[in-house]
């Protein structure tokens, strides 16, 4: 186990230069010089040229990557030339609003579709398990600027039970907090729950079909036992990976739902320094988001890797992995 | 058997719907055992054996079609409400699996799996139910059962495996215990223990067995009672020493000549039973084995041979030219 997490941390070292790589070569890219957007379109040529030495803008591409990069590994991503804010700065400030957003997201899509994953599974082929995979289907396919409108047409302006933006921390108003990030959560988890739903549904599908489920129903336990002890652990396997993977993208903020909602997330952050070519802001937020991304998805790794005493997925490391259908099913004739 | 019995199955046919039309896995079989009583079902692959079996527990496939009655300790379990068969269930009607690599849940420690039983059927706290477990891990044969309880399945042999799903199994003091196969995917050097095992708790425990394998060689001394079955059907049953002495029916005869002997010349061939059995979704006229038998005629051809008594009334065959030879091996 060791081993593994040494050998993926090492995995991770030229994933994240990659990373800072492409973030800064994007922001360096982008047309318009920072010096102009500092000093304004009245600038004078001279003090343009003076800002621009003063910057280092002067030196070649790969000369202010490098040192960049040092000051990164120093932990100084630069500070915003507008607000004077430094990159950690802002993003600390932004990250809580993202983060609990996601959770609450993640608890919702997971309560709803869990749930409907299991009722699918359990009578597969019925007509409530047809209708609730094209729900979720078509769930699937709406955008989630529709979603956040909808939403908020019905539980703000015609029920009036939530507010339609704004946000209060959660030190000073827990409930007005919550009541805030209910419409934004909600719109994140109505995109969220059918991808939850079909995996999980799946491979329940495949597991109620198992030898040791035959064995549960055989040493008369409850049905319910069945299902929730017996059956869904083993059946949770790309549903933990997929909430990882989507965990791992709501903390970079959800751009579209925290614009909506008015939302001082990492989204906006993000947003708003691209309007105000802030790239400085930009390109180490966006830098630590990414290392973000790719540490969750480092922790999910680490989550399914097969351990002889794994509190998870001691099935991984047996040789009986789940086998194909078609092998299971010739198997069990005779 | 004069005895009322503890299980009776009545008339079962189980139909399953492929592909390919109707496939007619269990035929109208009939079969008694008595309290404390052994019998051994025995047939080749694909002959229903298992499809019986989870007949008879009711773990039949959503798709297949039963008939006829199961009557088990006075109730039909083809009727019974689901929670009262639940209750039946692990507690006077046990089963082992075919293969202990996938029966034991590979998420759940032994230990889990075994209180969970105990704790569903009889009144007992945590500690007497661990106690319990321990107690049963070690009557099984398995060593140092207290660390045993907090493994995985992976962490066990396929034989310590096997010798947990027996202690699951006997650990309500089931009147019933159903075997199927429980020893095709294990090693050879352990099929002989857990055929020993199961018939020593057995005893011990004065609970019915049905042991269903496709070696007649497992059923010989381990059980009171055979049947025979063959596509689906059962074709001869009788009293294990008698059919052991006197086989009538061409498939057992052929069932027992297909088994290696030890003491046969070395390489010699293997009398095997040419041909393979009837394919279940087109039934044939005639006898199910006529196909691959050496004695078939003209009558076999045509009408299907009924299950029925000759000498005496406890072994029954379904043959219109049954062979009269003494068979040369004993239980």
């Amino acid at each position: 186990m060791l081993g593994f997490v040494a050998r993926r941390l090492l995995y991770l070292v030229p994933v994240l230069v990659a990373v800072s790589l492409l973030t800064f070569l994007i922001a360096s890219l982008l047309p318009g010089d920072l010096a102009y957007v500092i000093l304004g379109d009245q600038a004078t040529p001279e003090k343009v040229e003076a800002l621009r030495h003063d910057m280092g803008l002067d030196q070649p591409v790969w000369w202010r990557y490098l040192g960049w990069l040092g000051h990164v590994l120093q932990g100084d991503l630069g500070r915003s030339f507008r607000t004077g804010q430094t990159v950690l700065q802002a993003v600390a400030e932004r990250l809580p609003v993202s983060f609990e957003l996601m959770v609450l997201a993640e608890i919702i899509g997971l309560a709803i579709g869990v749930p409907f994953a299991i009722a699918c599974a359990v009578r597969s082929g019925s007509v409530f398990d047809r209708f609730m995979t094209g729900t979720a289907f078509g769930m699937l396919s709406v955008p989630t600027f529709l979603s956040a409108i909808l939403l908020i047409y019905l539980f703000a302006v015609e029920l009036r039970w939530l507010p339609a933006t704004g946000y209060v921390p959660f030190q000073e108003d827990p409930v007005g907090n919550l009541r805030f990030l209910v419409l934004p959560a909600l719109t994140l988890a109505l995109a969220e729950w059918p991808g939850i739903m079909r995996v999980l549904r799946s491979d329940m599908i495949a597991t109620l079909q198992e030898d040791y489920i035959a064995m549960a129903k055989a040493k008369g336990l409850k049905p319910s036992r069945i299902l929730f002890v017996h059956a869904l652990k083993p059946s949770s396997l790309t549903l933990v990976t997929i909430t990882g993977i989507n965990i791992g993208r709501l903390i970079g903020g959800a751009v579209i739902v925290e614009t909506i909602f008015a939302l001082p997330g990492i989204g906006r952050l993000l947003v708003g320094a691209i309007y105000t070519r802030d790239l400085i802001i930009l390109q180490g937020a966006v830098l630590l988001v990414a290392a973000g991304f790719v540490i969750m998805n480092f922790i999910v790794d680490a989550l399914r890797h097969p351990r002889p005493q794994d509190p998870l997925w001691p099935r991984l490391s047996s040789a009986s992995t789940r086998m194909s259908p078609s092998v299971r099913s010739s198997g069990r004739a005779g | 058997m004069t005895e009322p019995a503890l299980l009776s199955v009545k008339n079962v046919s189980v139909d399953l719907p492929t592909p390919r039309g109707n496939l007619r896995a269990v035929d109208q079989i009939d079969l008694n055992i008595g309290a404390g009583r052994t019998l051994g079902i025995v047939g080749e692959s694909g002959c229903g054996k298992t499809m019986l079996s989870r007949a008879i527990l009711q773990l039949l496939p959503k798709k297949a079609k039963l008939s006829g009655r199961v009557m088990f300790d006075g109730q039909d379990l083809v009727r019974l409400d689901p929670e009262r068969l639940r209750k039946l269930r692990g507690r006077s009607l046990a089963v082992v699996f075919q293969d202990p690599m996938t029966s034991l849940n590979p998420v759940l420690t032994i230990g889990t799996q075994l209180i969970e039983t105990l704790q569903e059927h009889l009144e007992l706290d945590s500690v007497a139910a661990k106690w319990r477990s321990v107690e049963l891990l070690g009557a099984v044969g398995i060593p140092a059962p207290q660390q045993r309880l907090m493994q995985y399945p992976h962490q066990l042999s396929g034989g310590m495996r096997q010798r947990v799903a027996i202690a699951i199994a006997l650990s309500c003091e089931p009147k019933l215990l159903i075997a199927d196969e429980p020893t095709t995917a294990l090693d050879v050097t352990i099929q002989a223990q857990i055929l020993d095992l199961l018939a020593r708790e057995q005893r011990r425990r004065h609970m019915a067995m049905i042991l269903i394998t496709h070696d007649l060689g497992v059923v010989a001394g381990r059980t009171d009672d055979v049947a025979v079955m063959y596509a689906g059907r059962v074709v001869e049953r009788a009293p294990t020493p008698v059919l052991f002495k006197k086989m009538h029916m061409p498939y057992t005869e052929a069932l027992l000549a297909a088994i290696p002997k030890i003491d046969a010349a070395p390489h010699a061939p293997l009398p095997a039973i040419s041909g393979r059995p009837p394919d279940p979704t087109r039934p044939i006229q005639g006898c199910s084995f006529s196909p691959r038998c050496r004695y078939a005629a003209g009558r076999c051809y045509r009408e299907k041979p009924l299950l029925a008594a000759s000498e005496s009334p406890d072994h029954q065959y379904a043959c219109f030219h049954p062979i009269q030879v003494t068979a040369g091996v004993c239980a």
